[in-house]
């Protein structure tokens, strides 16, 4: 079953990228759509039957060369589960929205580009499903690598216009730095544990923790090392700041795109990274809060730079680069589980404010501005109301201190007290007043797009449209999970211990006792581990704080990782305060976009220093433009013209061209064609041997 | 005695006797109208004698108290000998009829001249060395100035004639100063006398054997005939000059300075990588310059002689095999492309201006094809056999710890790659010209397919001359 769901978009993708022809656009449409639900139906029979014991589904031997043993496999736990019905629910939905949303293209006039596209979207699920199932390291760097390629052409799939040939070359470079860290992180546990597989990685790293590695001329702790470098490959990929310039650009792909890869499932590989490595980290303490420094950092950053952006899609891109950033908060304070459970809310409620935008731009004839929007609530009520479900969602509404509310409220709500109990008190304030600017630009989008009168182009407005059911269907089972997938999966992912452990499949100390395991670990480990196990006899359900062996469950909390209780116990104001934030980012954005609508122009003009720096994304392109590219350009035009151009076809256009046929000319006139010529060369020739013989060996 | 050594050379005593039978025949009947006949049979009983060379022998025998030997060596100089000898003459028919230069003598001087290679490659004797390669030389001579009536042939006949003789002396006097100090005429008698601290004499007799050897098998800075002579000869009789004497000059060269000399194989070492270094470059830069096929294929024949002189510097048994290896593979390439350069003509008479292949591969694309593929086995790109050819060699010369030849050998093949994909370029991508008739006869066609279709399935295993070249280096080499 798992490997039909595998490898059901892949073939899917080989059929309708190589054989459309064969069979017909329709039939490619229909073909991938109907494996993609296929595999979602799978996929959920698989979460729901899975008891959270690990299984590994070994598919083919795939290297074995030295050390380096490794299969290709499945390995199957709870995360894998996670990321299985995320993946294949919302790329089956958005293979079915795309029906409708690509219908039609402007782009491509009369040329064929449905089957590529769909052909596409497979095959990036297949990838992005290689990358979650995998059991090794270089397996998920496969598919890692494959939802990179698919991304690429994604973006890059408008490929007449250069604006989009200019993001997908970005979003594949950017990447590049980020994929170079991962890269060497493997390389290094490779070095280190001479494995690449999970199970021997996850075992070794206590040891990791103890070891020294020299590298860049200094020795560092070899956990905190490694798992830095896992994590700038998952800053690449998830966009977090200082790699997060090519997610805005991204928009430059048809917008299912931008749903299904630019905010559901690819850019949350990052944070599936940080929590399938979580036995790593918990042993990188100083990575750890690093990750938390920067998702904290991007979760701000990436909301105030939403707050002032026009464009629709940009709003959502920000929106998605900032609650990316929340989700790296979740793992990097230590509970992974709630990372997982925001990151599963936020597939369904973001994917659905996508579609809706996307429904949206094709109601309006792809006008994308949003001061061009305006009322829109009676042309498009079905598009209207799911996008009201998403932005409740996204915002946090529901009832404090209960697990009654849309999904962010309880998965976000999470986060927030989670980063207060991690004690980072610049994580939590950060957060918080990201929650306030989330709530601000999610309904000021809403406020610009389907309320007050209509702006921009009257002929669009008349002729806007509601979008045909194949893509108001998908919106409507997204909203299902915007709305119940917070107050479903609360107990499972964010409850008490035992139901979260037995959710992970975490086993309990004993099984680790007997294990042996003690023998080789660090003091402090043996320590802990008594610790713990005195507290299991005495009192098992006292907190229900369990410890067991890295790699045992999907997801490994050490020890000492107590935040997940200290979440529980927060004081109630810390509790109330996404919700306060929430209503001030409301009321702000009802009073400038409602009541006073005059006013944000007024602001901006008042304020223009800031607003530019918001507007151009605090410069970071501009930025990175000066120190990185202009220089790299600057190199390359040197070695091209001058080393390419001067020494190197210089020289061989100087040989080929001048002093060859230097020699062709002397040649030619030594060929005089009089035999005393010919002669005296044969004589010059014995001479000149016999000179050789003389001087050479012949004199003794 | 006499008549083991009769049963020794039999094979060339049929051959003579053939031929002097032939010209007896020929010259008191029909004369001319024998010709295309004479050709024939003269080419079939090459093809007669090439089984019965390489069937029946075995072993080492040695005839005339060691003026003649017959061993595995010289059996496949004379198998590649006689079987190219046969493939040239008869391809060559076609052309010489409608020239009207099919005269009966043709056939018969190419027999005599085989006679000549065949003894050269057997020599164990200075003697027979000698007559051997006049044998040879006195035939190719009137066969290079066949057509009396052209003033280049004529000329080529002559400046052939005249140096020709200029190296015969310089060789006459290397062979009398090595029987000064050596005091025998036969190799094994030499070998000995020059086995340690050689006298410098002998040295000097070495330096002017090889420099007669040299100029038999066009190698700088023995080669400026080999231009003139190649583009004033009649293209069949060019054809015939690149391939079979080429082979059994090299075979000589290899049996004089490995039988008389193998003792001090250090000494004439340096001298043949110096002579294959200044062919290969020679050979590449000068081929540039030239427009005219003939001349041009003088210059690659040059060039690839010098790759073969590579194996034989080596000093090894891997380089001898090497050498013969890359023979074969020259002579087989040889008679591919001259059957094409046969082919070539315009309204009735010949081009070799290799302009006027502009387009070709439009008109004719299978010939086109059979070209590119020859063209690239000269410059020795891979995967076609030249490429292995030259690997042979590079490898011996690497193994015998002479890798700077190697590179030199390396860079040549690059430069002389240019004119061979000119050719290439010209058929292909050229601007429209006058264009050129390649009509060809069934004979000419099957030997450029053939030639052309051995270059791309001989990757496989060679056709098996591998084993049968090194067992050939052995018996030289001991």
């Amino acid at each position: 079953m798992e490997t039909t769901i595998l490898f059901a978009p892949l073939v899917g993708a080989i059929i309708a990228g190589f054989g459309w022809r064969m069979i017909g656009e329709t039939a490619a449409q229909w073909l991938t759509t109907g494996l993609l639900f296929l595999a979602a139906i799978l996929s959920w029979v698989v979460f729901l039957g899975h008891d959270g014991t690990t299984q590994h589904i070994e598919i083919l031997r795939w290297i074995q060369s030295g050390a380096l043993d490794t299969s290709w496999g499945i390995r199957l736990d709870r995360l894998t589960a996670i990321m299985l019905i995320v993946i294949t629910t919302v790329s089956a939905l958005v293979h079915l929205y795309s029906m409708g949303y690509m219908a039609h293209d402007d782009n491509f006039e009369g040329a064929n580009y449905k089957a590529r596209f769909f052909a596409y979207l497979s095959f990036f699920t297949f990838a992005m499903l290689m990358l979650v199932t995998s059991d090794n390291l270089v397996q998920m760097f496969f598919g890692w690598e494959g939802v990179g390629v698919a991304s690429y052409l994604l973006i890059g799939f408008y490929y007449k216009k250069p604006s989009a040939n200019a993001a997908a070359i970005k979003a594949f470079v950017v990447n590049r730095v980020g994929d170079f860290g991962f890269a060497l992180g493997i390389f290094g546990l490779f070095f280190l544990t001479d494995s690449i597989n999970f199970d021997v990685i996850f075992a070794e790293a206590p040891h990791l923790a103890e070891t020294q590695l020299h590298f860049l001329w200094t020795d560092w702790n070899a956990a905190n090392l490694l798992a830095f470098l896992l994590f700038v490959g998952a800053m690449g990929k998830s966009a977090q700041l200082f790699l997060h310039t090519w997610l805005p650009d991204a928009m430059e792909g048809p917008t299912p795109v931008s749903a299904l890869i630019h905010a559901a499932t690819m850019v949350t590989a990052g944070v599936f990274l940080v929590c399938r490595m979580s036995p790593l980290y918990e042993f990188a303490p100083e990575a750890k809060q690093f990750i938390v420094f920067i998702g904290a950092s991007t979760a701000f950053f990436a909301a105030t730079v939403g707050l002032v952006q026009n464009d629709i899609k940009r709003v959502i891109a920000y929106s998605t680069c900032s609650q990316l950033g929340y989700m790296f908060v979740a793992a990097g304070v230590g509970v992974y589980s709630v990372a997982m459970f925001h990151l599963l809310t936020h597939a369904f409620f973001k994917a659905m404010l996508f579609l809706g935008a996307g429904s949206v731009i094709h109601g309006m004839h792809h006008e994308q501005d949003m001061r061009n929007y305006g009322g829109l609530r009676k042309k498009l009520p079905l598009t209207f109301w799911a996008m009201l479900i998403g932005t409740l969602a996204i915002t946090g509404v529901g009832i404090p201190l209960t697990t009654i509310g849309f999904a962010g409220f309880l998965s976000k709500d999470a986060i927030i007290e989670s980063a207060y109990a991690g004690g980072t008190a610049y994580a939590f304030w950060l957060l918080v007043v990201a929650a306030a600017m989330t709530s601000f630009y999610s309904w000021r989008l809403m406020f610009l797009t389907f309320w007050g009168t209509p702006r921009g182009d009257k002929h669009t407005h008349d002729h806007a449209h509601e979008s045909p059911a194949v893509m108001t269907a998908p919106l409507g089972v997204l909203a299902i999970g915007a709305i119940f997938s917070g107050m479903v999966f609360y107990g499972p992912f964010f409850g008490d211990h035992d139901q979260v452990n037995k959710f992970f499949g975490i086993t309990h100390e004993e099984t680790v006792a007997d294990a042996g395991h003690g023998e080789d670990a660090a003091a402090d480990d043996h320590a802990a581990a008594t610790a713990t196990e005195e507290g299991d006899h005495a009192a098992p359900a006292a907190d229900g704080h369990a410890v067991a062996a890295p790699g045992q469950g999907a997801i490994y909390m050490a020890a000492d990782n107590h935040v997940m209780d200290d979440a529980h116990h927060a004081p109630k104001w810390v509790k109330v305060s996404p919700f306060v934030a929430m209503i001030l980012g409301f009321a702000l954005s009802w009073i400038m976009y409602i009541w006073r609508p005059e006013w944000p122009a007024k602001l901006a003009e008042q304020q223009r220093p800031l607003y530019n720096f918001l507007l151009n994304k605090w410069y970071f392109d501009e930025l990175y433009d000066a120190i990185f590219v202009k220089p790299a350009k600057a190199l390359g035009r040197i070695l091209w013209k001058v080393g390419d151009g001067k020494i190197i076809d210089g020289a061989i256009n100087g040989l080929a061209m001048g002093i060859v046929p230097f020699f062709t000319r002397l040649a030619g006139r030594a060929q005089s064609g009089y035999v005393f010529t010919y002669a005296f060369a044969m004589v010059l020739g014995i001479v000149a041997i016999l000179t050789w013989v003389v001087l050479t060996g012949g004199a003794n | 005695m006499i008549s083991a050594d009769i049963q020794t050379v039999l094979p060339e005593i049929v051959l003579a006797v053939y031929a002097m039978l032939a010209l007896i025949g020929a010259v008191y009947t029909t004369k001319d109208k024998a010709a295309p006949f004479l050709t024939w049979a003269t080419a079939g009983l090459f093809v007669v004698l090439a089984g019965w060379i390489g069937m029946n022998g075995s072993g080492v025998t040695v005839a005339f108290d060691g003026a003649f030997v017959d061993d595995a060596f010289s059996r496949f100089a004379k198998v590649t000998i006689l079987l190219s000898a046969a493939a040239v003459l008869v391809m060559g028919q076609d052309y010489m009829a409608r020239r009207g230069l099919l005269r009966f003598e043709y056939p018969i001087l190419i027999a005599l001249a085989a006679v000549g290679m065949m003894v050269m490659v057997s020599a164990g004797d200075l003697m027979a060395l000698y007559m051997g390669l006049e044998l040879q030389s006195l035939s190719l001579y009137v066969v290079a100035s066949l057509r009396r009536d052209s003033v280049k042939s004529t000329e080529a006949g002559l400046k052939y004639f005249v140096l020709g003789a200029l190296s015969s002396g310089l060789l006459l006097y290397g062979a009398s100063l090595t029987y000064g100090f050596a005091g025998t005429t036969l190799f094994s008698g030499i070998i000995e006398a020059a086995s340690h601290e050689p006298s410098l004499g002998l040295l000097f007799g070495l330096v002017f054997l090889i420099s007669g050897f040299a100029f038999k098998v066009s190698a700088a800075p023995f080669h400026m005939w080999t231009p003139d002579v190649y583009e004033g000869s009649p293209t069949p009789v060019t054809a015939f000059f690149a391939t079979a004497p080429k082979v059994a000059a090299m075979g000589l060269f290899a049996r004089v300075v490995w039988d008389a000399f193998g003792g001090v194989s250090g000494e004439w070492q340096q001298i043949v990588a110096f002579l294959s270094v200044v062919s290969m470059f020679l050979g590449a830069v000068a081929a540039i310059g030239q427009t005219n096929i003939k001349r041009l294929m003088a210059y690659s024949s040059i060039a690839h002689m010098g790759f073969a002189l590579m194996g034989l510097a080596a000093g090894s048994v891997l380089g001898v095999q090497a050498m013969l290896i890359y023979m074969a593979i020259y002579v087989t390439m040889n008679i591919g492309t001259f059957a094409f350069i046969l082919s070539m003509e315009k309204d009735g008479r010949p081009v070799t201006d290799i302009a006027a292949l502009n387009q070709y591969s439009k008109r004719e694309p299978l010939k086109a094809l059979a070209m590119l593929v020859l063209m690239f086995s000269l410059a020795g790109v891979p995967p076609m056999v030249g490429f292995f050819g030259k690997l042979y060699v590079l490898r011996a010369a690497v193994d015998a710890g002479m890798a700077w030849l190697a590179v030199a050998g390396v860079i040549a093949s690059v430069i002389g790659a240019f004119y061979y994909l000119r050719i290439v370029f010209y058929m292909y991508f050229g601007s429209d010209g006058d264009g050129v008739d390649t009509r060809m006869s069934p004979v000419g066609w099957t030997m450029l397919m053939g030639s052309a279709l051995i270059m791309v399935v001989g990757v496989v295993n060679l056709f098996g001359i591998e084993p049968l070249a090194a067992a050939a280096a052995g018996s030289l080499v001991n």
